[in-house]
């Protein structure tokens, strides 16, 4: 935990000072303009479009140093506790739950939502869950119909069907 | 008397049984299209906005249709809270106040108490707005109009301050999370220069900035749910309760535990939800914000205080009706929502305006008329549909997980049309999941990215019309006190540190 | 498992014979129709003008049943248009995807060259409108013509303020219009949408708009602001007494000027001949439809029906004029 601790602090104030970098940036029509042009007062307007999201990474990166000082004194429960910051069981969640989602999104751009939920759902309740193929079945194919019905029939949110596009075109034909 | 006696013709019309039953009807979609994460009273609306005119062309009148639309907005206020209580994700911006602390109690055991606490806050909220809509709409409108850009930055700062103690012990991470909030709020473009900022990669998805909902949905759909997951170990078995009349009985007698709550959600949000920048979604967390801290048991709120379900219940259906307001005396619109709402009305020949009450008082008072009926079907149809809500909780947690992450990315996809939306809204979520372990406190970045759309625009233009002095915060009548307020109450807590710090030394 | 598996194929194999049969009885009726839901992009964000008209036009197509596919409505706001010009252009079935535009159409691709869109590829389905811009004050302000206005705003410098919808938008070329022809100083403050402005000026916190009619309306009608000069050719017949801006004489010398707001649906580029003919069509429909008209004459909106060549010539003139407008204020090179 506690390296944990000091790695995302640093990772967090690189971000802060990226977003001061990018907040700087001149607008891209327009390049005879220098970076940081626009983080300060305009004379009788106020602050410039880079003020306000500079100023506050700046404020974020501030606290990410303050974290650190935090960290070195040992003043924070994270940066006294010896814990791993994820365990075995935590690395294996972090590996076949959230990778599993970044599955899952991946697989709606080739075979839309209707083609990754089961997929999914089999998936989490099959090998994550251990239920029973016949229980999963019927929760996967039925959620799949319900979303169907709710988003594409009734609300008209037409969700995106990839390559399984051809196959709701007779659903089209019958329902809408 | 004249008020009582047109509002009374308008109920009688509400209840012509064409109209009570498409309030029936209208009230059960809206609560289940407001269940649906990410879904709103904004979808339900402007979906069934072409279906009016069958409903037009069958009645005639503009009545019907309208009567239909407002029980939908009704009953999509009340399902908001479902989900935020049942599943831990908001189902909608209005309702993320909601999770604070409903998602603790469901987590307890108590949802049916949760549920009922909120449908009876949600009730009271509505009614009160009603009764102040009835009584005072022509009056209410020009406070409406009074508030100007300084104005609303001043009651933007003030929702601020009233979270200052939102967040952990931890103050330079409190600090980080508010701030990273309001850098993510100045994502996409900035409309006072007119330029793009803040496009990362030059992705196109970063040019409508960064949506609300993708982070709210991202923090309490796929964080918390990671978090339940890895902190839980064996598989949480989520509160089993056995719903029976009894204890629905027993919850509506807790509802009393929860008037202070229900009473500052009431009055605030009617309030902000009148002022055509503000609305619903920034009058729940003020209404969160102040019940928490005017609490005597402040430090029960986040762990499961019935206050903090009952205060921003109260505030988002109050809202909801006090953005009717603007909508119908100045023809401006308030929140999305409203804005179909008067595309409808435009559609349907109706010109909303400071003259609709007095040139077509035979469609505003059905339909005012409308809002008391709606608000009690809302209340019935809510309070008979919780042990079906409850059902839900009862599924095994491997069934649960999967379909609340199904359903956070479903919702934000159906919230915005956006695949980019829902790879941003699953990498904030894995993000946030990380941080919460090291005690990065969340609920700030989701407020701040709320308020800093509004916020920083109304700055920027408030100091334009000053030249760039900031005096005008201070020297406007309505501005100038509420801004005092704001910086008493952020300084408040900073004042105490140092006490405490002295005295220690002393 | 087998059994799963022949199932998903049998399922397949109907859906695909159901499919080709589909496509047989279409082709026999009309020439082309859409098979799927099309997706009708709002250039513009949920309230704002461009979106209640599109809402507008959606519900008179579902209403009178004009298609056999609903048109589902999907807003896309950022960056002023780009994202929905982007979105457009990249559509994986161009025939299946309109948008609804406004002037932004042209600004966005001359001041965002970056995104690489030219709208001289997108389908020109049909023009619905154009919308009229007029200038207002408030009522209490005691100004009721435009000589008082440029005396008065003259004397204030740059105190006088003007709201709008956004910068370098048809608002702010309007506003510096004014300044510069007419030797001004009014100080613009851009709004995120024109119901906000409207409000503000009602509520004195601004002192003048140029409002279109419709976000205007209401507080027109219960005698809050008062509209001054139109920026159209000819004066609007719901506004009879209201000169244009061509009949304002300044030191003897006319300085005739009109600016519209195109309403026009396009279709994605590369969308097939086919399909351009049938939304064409179906627009056309729209048009001539009651509910259309009445909106029209209503909101005070002018401007036929234009599609096809004549449409894209009218683009091609709007283009140049607003890199001239754009390149004179300094928003462009």
């Amino acid at each position: 935990m506690r390296v944990a601790e000091i790695v995302t602090a640093i990772f967090l104030g690189v971000l802060s000072i990226y977003l001061m970098w990018k907040s700087g940036e001149p607008p891209s029509w327009n390049p005879d303009v220098p970076r940081f042009a626009n983080i300060g007062f305009i004379e009788g307007e106020g602050p410039g479009s880079g003020f306000w999201p500079f100023w506050l990474s700046a404020i974020m990166l501030l606290t990410c140093i303050w974290t650190a000082v935090n960290w070195y004194r040992r003043l924070t429960p994270a940066s006294q506790s010896s814990e791993q910051f994820l365990d075995g069981y935590g690395k294996r969640m972090m590996l076949v739950v959230g990778g599993a989602l970044f599955g899952f999104l991946a697989l709606i751009h080739f075979v839309g939502f209707y083609g990754a939920i089961p997929v999914f759902m089999i998936y989490y309740m099959r090998y994550l869950g251990s239920h029973g193929w016949f229980l999963t079945f019927t929760v996967s194919v039925t959620l799949t119909v319900i979303c169907f019905f709710f988003f594409d029939i009734a609300m008209r949110i037409v969700l995106p069907k990839g390559y399984l596009e051809p196959l709701f075109i007779p659903l089209y034909n019958m329902f809408l | 008397m004249d008020v009582l006696i047109a509002l009374w013709q308008g109920i009688l019309i509400a209840l012509e049984p064409i109209n009570l039953g498409l309030a029936v009807i209208g009230v059960v979609v809206g609560l289940f299209v407001g269940a649906m994460p990410g879904l709103g009273s904004v979808n339900g609306v402007a979906i069934l906005l072409p279906f009016t005119f069958v409903i037009q062309s069958f009645t005639g009148g503009a009545t019907s249709p309208m009567i239909f639309l407002a029980s939908i907005y009704y009953g999509a206020m009340y399902g908001g809270a479902i989900s935020s209580i049942t599943l831990g994700i908001p189902g909608a911006s209005t309702a993320v106040a909601t999770t604070f602390d409903g998602r603790p109690l469901a987590l307890a055991g108590k949802a049916h108490v949760a549920l009922v606490v909120a449908a009876l806050a949600s009730f009271a909220g509505a009614t009160v707005s009603n009764l102040l809509f009835t009584g005072f709409a022509p009056l209410l409108a020009d406070v409406a109009l009074s508030f100007g850009n300084p104005e609303i930055f001043a009651l933007m700062l003030l929702a601020f301050a009233t979270f200052v103690g939102l967040g952990g012990d931890d103050i330079p991470k409190t600090l980080f999370s508010i701030c990273f909030g309001l850098v993510m709020a100045t994502v996409g473009f900035d409309i006072i220069s007119g330029e793009p900022r803040l496009v990362f990669f030059d992705l196109t998805g970063f040019t409508h900035g960064i949506r609300f909902l993708v982070l709210a949905i991202g923090v309490y759909g796929i964080g918390e749910m990671m978090w339940t997951i890895n902190t839980s170990r064996t598989g949480t078995n989520m509160s089993k309760v056995e719903v029976t009349f009894a204890s629905v009985v027993e919850a509506i007698k807790q509802f009393k535990q929860a008037w202070r709550g229900t009473a500052i959600g009431s009055a605030l949000g009617f309030f902000v939800g009148i002022l055509p920048a503000a609305g619903a979604t920034p009058g729940s967390l003020m209404a969160y914000g102040i019940s928490k801290m005017t609490s005597r048991r402040s430090a029960e709120f986040g762990k499961g205080a019935l206050d903090g379900v009952a205060a921003p219940e109260a505030a988002n259906n109050s809202a909801s009706t006090g953005a009717m307001l603007p909508m119908m005396t100045l023809g401006i619109p308030g929140s999305p929502t409203t804005a179909v709402l008067l595309a409808g009305m435009v559609i349907w020949g109706l010109q909303p305006g400071p003259l609709l009450f007095t040139d077509q008082p035979e469609f505003v008072w059905p339909l005012i008329g409308s809002f008391y009926i709606s608000n009690f079907v809302a209340v019935a149809v809510n309070l008979l549909f919780i042990p079906v809500f409850l059902w839900m909780l009862r599924m095994p947690f491997t069934i649960l997980a999967p379909l609340i992450f199904v359903l956070s990315l479903v919702g934000t996809y159906a919230a915005y049309m956006d695949m980019f939306d829902v790879w941003l809204m699953v990498i904030f979520g894995v993000g946030a999941f990380l941080l919460r372990i090291l005690d990065y406190p969340l609920a700030p970045a989701v407020l701040a990215i709320v308020l800093g759309p509004i916020a920083e625009p109304k700055l920027r233009q408030s100091l334009l019309l000053s030249d760039g002095d900031f005096s005008i915060f201070f020297t406007r009548p309505i501005a100038g006190p509420i801004t005092v307020i704001a910086i008493l109450l952020i300084l408040l807590p900073l004042l105490k540190l140092i006490r405490d710090k002295l005295r220690k030394t002393a | 498992m087998k059994s799963i598996k022949s199932l998903l194929v049998g399922a397949v194999g109907i859906a695909l014979a159901a499919t080709s049969l589909s496509g047989i009885a279409n082709a026999g009726s009309h020439g082309w129709e859409p098979t799927k839901p099309v997706d009708f992009i709002i250039m513009a964000g949920k309230g704002g003008g461009a979106d209640k008209m599109a809402r507008l036009m959606q519900a008179i197509v579902e209403e009178e049943n004009l298609s056999n596919r609903p048109l589902v409505p999907t807003n896309k706001s950022g960056g002023s248009g780009a994202e929905a010009l982007v979105a457009a252009k990249n559509a994986t079935d161009p025939d299946h995807t309109i948008m609804v535009t406004l002037n932004s159409f042209f600004t966005t691709p001359l001041r965002n060259p970056g995104i690489k869109v030219d709208i001289q590829t997108f389908a020109p389905v049909g023009r619905m409108a154009e919308d009229t811009f007029l200038l207002w004050v408030h009522k209490d302000s005691g100004i009721t013509s435009i000589g008082q206005f440029l005396t008065k705003v003259k004397a204030e410098g740059n105190k006088w303020v003007m709201g709008g919808t956004g910068k370098n938008s048809e608002d702010n070329i309007i506003t510096d219009h004014l300044n510069k022809q007419y030797g001004l100083n009014i100080k613009y403050i851009p709004y995120k949408g024109g119901g906000a402005v409207a409000k503000d000026l009602a509520g004195k916190q601004i002192n003048s708009s140029v409002n279109n009619p419709s976000e205007a309306l209401g507080f027109y009608e219960a005698g809050t602001v008062v509209p001054l000069v139109a920026f159209t050719d000819k004066r609007l017949p719901m506004f009879p007494n209201v000169p244009t801006l061509g009949e304002v004489f300044v030191g003897g010398k006319q300085a005739p000027w009109a600016y519209y707001m195109q309403r026009a649906v396009v279709g994605a580029p590369g969308m097939s001949e086919k399909a351009q003919a049938y939304f064409t069509d179906l627009f056309t429909k729209v048009y001539n439809s009651k509910k259309w008209q009445a909106y029209k004459s209503k909101k005070s909106l002018m401007g036929e029906f234009m599609a096809g060549d004549e449409l894209k010539a009218y683009w091609t003139r709007q283009v140049d004029n607003h890199r001239a407008i754009l390149k004179a204020s300094g928003a462009i090179k």
